[in-house]
């Protein structure tokens, strides 16, 4: 019986938690649309998130990629298929590696980073101040997170695709001996412009989850540092779920 | 409307409730303060002070009952009236609630940038301004909250209050965890600022220094309801052992036996 009720309480929780995230959505698309733009919070969170992600994410794909390019041979170098080596990085890391990396680097620096300073905007009554300041809290700071969110990570996808290959290169001619003009005719020969645009729509719903789980969480914080610090978990904790949700999804949509 | 025609009741709250899981912080409060006064709200800790102030501004939903600011209800107004009433008051919270990302000056013209559209000249010029009458000087204009000292973060947040010149302000234990002569210093500048505002003023306050220095009118808050409400100079002869407990400061009295008997009683319930 008690496990019936047990069950009964998480699903009513979780089916309250949906509810309570596709409300939060509705009202920051909402206040996203509608005037007044908070033009500097939207610049100074594309620098928060873009700029200052750009090591992580630049480092994160750099190694994948030459991880890559040495594993793919290894594999390949079994049925004397090595000279697919950079067909592979290309692929691997424009249509999935560099935008679910990025994603949940992004997820760990900048989910994490927004939960907190909401939370703690919470938990010191600077969203009540807000609030008694004529401003919307949402409009004001859950809005221009979202919009940088989402312009953002396709940006730094795009930049870390290069980063990605560029190490894949690297592996490939210093340490498998690959003809550089071969390898970099192999790398575009197979490449086409949908395998690019498949990876920014991807990181562009991935930026958009980050922001909108950190905003959530964080504007939801219960009270205290241990609050601030649950909130935080679980900003990381779901972001990343759903991002590899949302990657599945995505990916089975435009497969072929 | 003439002056003489206007309504000198500024705020009447009447039969307000709220309660949080059951639990009633409010059950009843009633209150009304006339333009241009300046009443205090007194309790024990917990008592619901913070909640009626919050009902009051519309950061919190009562159960039922009635707020009218100037004959107006505020209880389930349209996001438009509610946000046209809010421009009316100015608010400082029990920490300060300043903006730890924003500089002081940002912080001081918050709203009046937002509505006026200054530039960052004139927005500072305006916060330099205020901030002087307050005893600050211009050097803090570009800190950050978290450069400052508690009594200087509760200055810069009576400056954020009164930056718009509200009609009515509202001080959430504007003097807690400030030194005797500090908070001394912070009740002089409120009642500075009153008097030059004209403004309708609720505080709530623990400390009866305080409330003697800044208070027309003293109001008690206890189980969720006013028991006393009367002018400062009656605050020693109100006949009500609570209000007398609390303004003396006595460890022993209704108000510590209510609190003692109702824990007693929750740890026998745990015990059980």
């Amino acid at each position: 019986m008690r496990f019936f009720q047990s069950l009964g309480r998480s699903g009513l929780r979780l089916c309250h938690m949906i509810g309570s995230i596709a409300l939060f959505i509705v009202l920051s698309l909402r206040w996203c649309l509608i005037p007044p733009f908070y033009g500097r919070q939207i610049v100074r969170q594309l620098i928060d998130v873009g700029y200052y992600s750009l090591p992580v994410v630049g480092l994160t794909t750099l190694f994948s990629g030459m991880v890559l390019a040495l594993q793919s041979y290894t594999g390949f170098a079994r049925f004397s298929a090595e000279d697919t080596v950079a067909t592979v990085v290309v692929l691997s890391v424009t249509r999935e590696l560099g935008p679910v990396l990025a994603g949940l680097m992004v997820a760990g620096r900048v989910g994490a980073s927004i939960a907190a300073e909401i939370g703690t905007m919470r938990v010191t009554d600077q969203i009540d101040a807000l609030e008694t300041l004529s401003t919307r809290p949402i409009q004001y700071l859950v809005g221009p997170r979202l919009i940088a969110g989402t312009i953002c990570l396709p940006i730094l996808v795009l930049i870390g695709n290069i980063i990605g290959v560029f190490g894949g290169y690297l592996v490939g001619i210093y340490r498998l001996g690959f003809n550089s003009s071969v390898y970099l005719t192999k790398t575009l020969e197979f490449l086409e412009f949908s395998d690019v645009m498949l990876g920014l729509l991807k990181a562009a719903i991935f930026g958009f989850i980050i922001a909108l789980m950190g905003c959530y969480h964080g504007y939801h914080s219960g009270r205290g540092a241990e609050g601030v610090g649950k909130a935080t978990t679980n900003a990381v904790v779901s972001a990343s779920i759903l991002i590899l949700i949302a990657n599945y999804t995505v990916t089975a949509l435009f497969f072929g | 409307m003439t002056d003489k025609k206007k309504p000198n009741v500024k705020i009447k709250i009447s039969n307000l409730v709220k309660n949080f899981g059951g639990d009633y912080v409010l059950n009843g409060l009633s209150l009304s303060l006339k333009k241009s006064e300046s009443l205090c709200l007194i309790g024990t800790s917990g008592s619901g002070k913070s909640v009626a102030l919050k009902c009051l501004i519309g950061l919190l939903s009562p159960d039922s009952g009635s707020i009218k600011v100037d004959e107006q209800e505020t209880i389930g107004q349209s996001r438009p009236q509610h946000e046209a009433m809010l421009k009316r008051f100015g608010m400082t919270f029990q920490f300060g609630a300043l903006f730890d990302s924003l500089p002081i000056w940002e912080n001081v013209t918050f709203r009046l940038r937002q509505k006026e559209k200054l530039n960052k000249k004139e927005a500072k010029e305006i916060a330099g301004d205020i901030l002087n009458q307050l005893g600050l000087a211009h050097q803090v204009l570009e800190l950050f909250p978290a450069e400052l000292s508690g009594g200087m973060q509760k200055r810069v947040a009576i400056a954020r209050a009164i930056a718009d010149k509200p009609e009515i302000l509202l001080f959430d234990e504007p003097t807690s965890g400030l030194d005797p002569i500090t908070s001394g210093v912070i009740n002089d500048l409120i009642l500075n600022s009153v008097n030059r505002l004209g403004a309708t003023t609720l505080t709530i306050s623990h400390d009866m220094a305080s409330v003697r220095q800044i208070a027309d009118t003293v109001a008690m808050l206890h189980n969720g309801r006013i028991i006393w409400c009367g002018p400062i100079k009656d605050i020693n002869h109100t006949g009500i052992s609570e209000v007398d407990q609390f303004v003396n400061g006595k460890p022993y009295g209704p108000l510590t036996t209510n609190k003692r008997e109702m824990l007693q009683s929750k740890q026998t319930e745990i015990s059980v």
